[in-house]
């Protein structure tokens, strides 16, 4: 018997949490497929923020496995009391750093085998030209067939064809202050640039507080919304 | 200094001045003495000759074999040594084999020649001049004579030492061997009459090897945490592969992947020569593992599969490269989390974060923290501007300082200095951790500025 896998329309999805950007999304970020984010050398952090609420809210139980390249030592170490606090549990990452963009993408595709897992984070610095449209649609294809998100972080990369369904753009923005002009809850200014087969081209500022504790009274993980910690700004800037 | 059998024919033995050999002999060969090597040579060897039994010493004069329950696998004692001296021979080696109940009587044997231990000279016993002449001079030439006299007298005349070495000779005292290799508690070996030399045939040949090993796992109510090969090859060489698991595992399929990935990632990549002649796959390292029974939600059959490709990975980019993130109970940032290799034991619980609070601590971490330039408007207040990687960045928020103490009980200059930190932003919204590196004034008059790490 063929049993054919439904597609990635109907693959179950995590809302973002900004009414318009979910809407355009069809309901929010498909869970089984390839994600791009882009962003520049110096808003690593960012990115490295977005990454992981995404990979602590997708709402799928199991280890989030971040593989990095060689650059991404340039980048500063990933410090887990800082993802502690962005609501991402340091235990349950498991880190791979690979010596070229090649055995990167090679233990990408490995890990994308892998249905225990929560997600895939793949982090590459500057040019990495071996991640092509072959490449992204190879990456595409497993995650797709294995159920699994995966965030392909482009860090200082190029802008290329890819096969990925979503692609972001990320920026920091200037935070509201807290009392005495200190700095206050992360924000950012979030892009979608492209989407395959669906409308791209929204700028909203995102700002998430603390998520809740983990053990908190969520029904069932899945039920949890992905970045219900995020709160729209609701501001479009540009669109 | 030595000579070969040839140089002995021609009259040119040990203690003969070089000048004097080269004038009997002009054609003489001659090379420096070389330990390390002779070492290195001898170590080769022995791992050559874990093919007979696992049992094997390197030893300065020569290798020791427990051929103990191994011979019968060769058609007897006399058909191994045989062999041994056979494909010895075959390298350019000339071999003095022997057999005994003991190590040291073997090599006594071996290295003096004979068949009984007691017609053996007394330099069997000892090396040392002073013993060997007192020996000589109380008319005690072979180990016969010398076992023949009280064991007291002995002992108060030549030394304790002389008494042990006889003990060890005669098969009197117990001299269990010590293998180059320690032995594995499971293993299997295959034998080829024609060598095989195609990496496809190797892997079948561990396939049918997994296969045993994981019957005899399962007997014991066990798994492999490590598993090792070794392949011989005709000439003599031996390849050596080893991969380990996350948990132990007795599933043939799932090790063979690893050793595939490991023959894959080798630097210098496997060279069969003349083709391997032996297989051996040896368990190093078992633990317990209980017959599995999957649970209906599946959730050991997720660990499981997480666990396999950790070891895929591990497999591939080398045991290194696979980490987790790991708490202390440090107040020193960089010391508080870092990452290990995946396998590390756990040091620490993470610590709670306080929810009511922007993120304390920053994403990405710079170890060694990066030097900045800052401007400030006073030394010890908070700054106003900075430049990292040639960027100038304006601050428009901060928050600090957070003073951070060093660890001034643990070393004797009070553990370098205080570290206060900042938690500032720039006009488009990147949030940093700068410190100043010590207190103005106090403890220094021109504190250095540093980023530590980046906010999301």
């Amino acid at each position: 018997m063929l049993a054919i896998r439904p597609p990635s329309t109907d693959s179950p999805r995590m809302p973002i949490g900004v009414a318009a950007l979910d809407a355009a999304l069809g309901g929010g970020l498909a869970l089984a497929g390839l994600h791009e984010v882009h962003g520049a050398a110096g808003d690593a952090a960012a990115v490295t923020g977005l990454a992981a609420r995404l990979a602590a809210g997708c709402g799928r139980p199991g280890p989030v496995l971040w593989l990095r390249d060689r650059g991404a030592a340039d980048g500063g170490r990933l410090y887990g009391l800082g993802l502690a606090d962005l609501g991402l549990d340091p235990a349950r990452l498991l880190l791979v750093e690979a010596p070229d963009t090649i055995a990167l993408l090679r233990a990408a595709a490995e890990a994308l085998t892998c249905a225990g897992l929560a997600c895939v984070v793949v982090e590459s610095w500057g040019r990495a030209a071996a991640i092509d449209l072959t490449a992204s649609r190879r990456l595409q294809l497993a995650a797709a067939r294995v159920g699994l998100p995966c965030l392909l972080l482009r860090l200082a990369g190029e802008d290329r064809p890819s096969a990925a369904l979503t692609r972001w753009q990320v920026a920091p923005a200037p935070s509201h202050a807290l009392a005495a002009d200190a700095p206050g809850w992360p924000r950012l200014a979030l892009t979608l640039s492209r989407q395959r087969g669906g409308p791209a081209g929204q700028s909203h500022v995102l700002e998430w507080m603390h998520e809740q504790p983990v053990s908190s009274s969520a029904p069932h993980p899945r039920a949890r919304a992905a970045l219900s910690a995020y709160r729209a700004a609701g501001r479009q800037r540009a669109a | 200094m030595a000579a070969n059998p040839a140089a002995l024919a021609e009259a040119i033995a040990p203690g003969l001045p070089l000048a004097d050999a080269r004038a009997r002999l002009p054609g003489l060969q001659v090379a420096p003495h070389d330990p390390a090597g002779d070492a290195a040579c001898r170590d080769w060897l022995a791992l050559a000759a874990t093919r007979y039994t696992p049992m094997v010493r390197s030893h300065t004069r020569g290798l020791l074999l427990d051929i103990t329950g191994a011979a019968h696998l060769f058609g007897g004692e006399a058909s191994l040594v045989a062999d041994a001296v056979t494909r010895l021979e075959r390298l350019g080696f000339t071999a003095q084999p022997a057999l005994a109940a003991t190590p040291a009587a073997a090599m006594a044997l071996a290295w003096f020649g004979g068949t009984r231990i007691e017609a053996l000279p007394a330099q069997a016993l000892t090396d040392d001049e002073a013993v060997l002449v007192a020996l000589r001079r109380a008319g005690l030439k072979n180990i016969a004579a010398i076992a023949a006299q009280p064991r007291a007298a002995i002992a108060a005349r030549f030394g304790e030492a002389l008494l042990a070495a006889l003990d060890a000779l005669l098969e009197q005292a117990a001299q269990p061997l010590d293998p180059l290799v320690p032995l594995a508690p499971v293993m299997a070996s295959r034998r080829f009459a024609q060598p095989i030399a195609s990496e496809a045939a190797v892997l079948a040949s561990l396939e049918t090897l997994l296969l045993r090993v994981g019957v005899d796992l399962a007997a014991r109510g066990e798994g492999g945490r490590a598993f090792a090969v070794q392949l011989y090859r005709a000439d003599g060489h031996v390849a050596r592969l080893a991969v380990e698991t996350a948990a132990p595992t007795r599933d043939g399929p799932q090790v063979l992947r690893l050793l595939r990935e490991r023959i894959a990632a080798l630097a210098d990549p496997l060279d069969p020569g003349f083709g391997y002649d032996l297989v051996t796959l040896s368990v190093p390292i078992t633990a317990p593992l209980a017959e599995a029974q999957l649970d209906l939600a599946g959730g050991q059959l997720a660990e499981a599969e997480v666990a396999a490709l950790v070891d895929r990975l591990v497999a591939r980019l080398g045991r290194g490269r696979v980490r987790r993130l790991a708490a202390t109970s440090s107040h020193i940032p960089e010391q508080a989390a870092f990452d290990l290799p995946i396998h590390a034991p756990a040091l620490a619980d993470w610590p709670g974060t306080c929810p009511g609070e922007p993120p304390q601590r920053p994403v990405r971490l710079f170890d060694p923290p990066q030097p900045i330039e800052v401007l400030a408007e006073v030394p010890d207040g908070p700054p106003r501007q900075f430049r990292w990687r040639r960027r100038l960045h304006r601050i428009t928020r901060h928050e600090g300082p957070e003073r951070i103490g060093a660890l001034w009980w643990r070393r004797r200059d009070n553990g370098g200095l205080t570290r206060d930190y900042y938690r500032v932003e720039d006009e488009e919204g990147r949030r940093f951790w700068l410190f100043r590196h010590g207190l103005y004034g106090s403890e220094t008059v021109q504190p250095a500025w540093f980023v530590h790490g980046l906010f999301a």
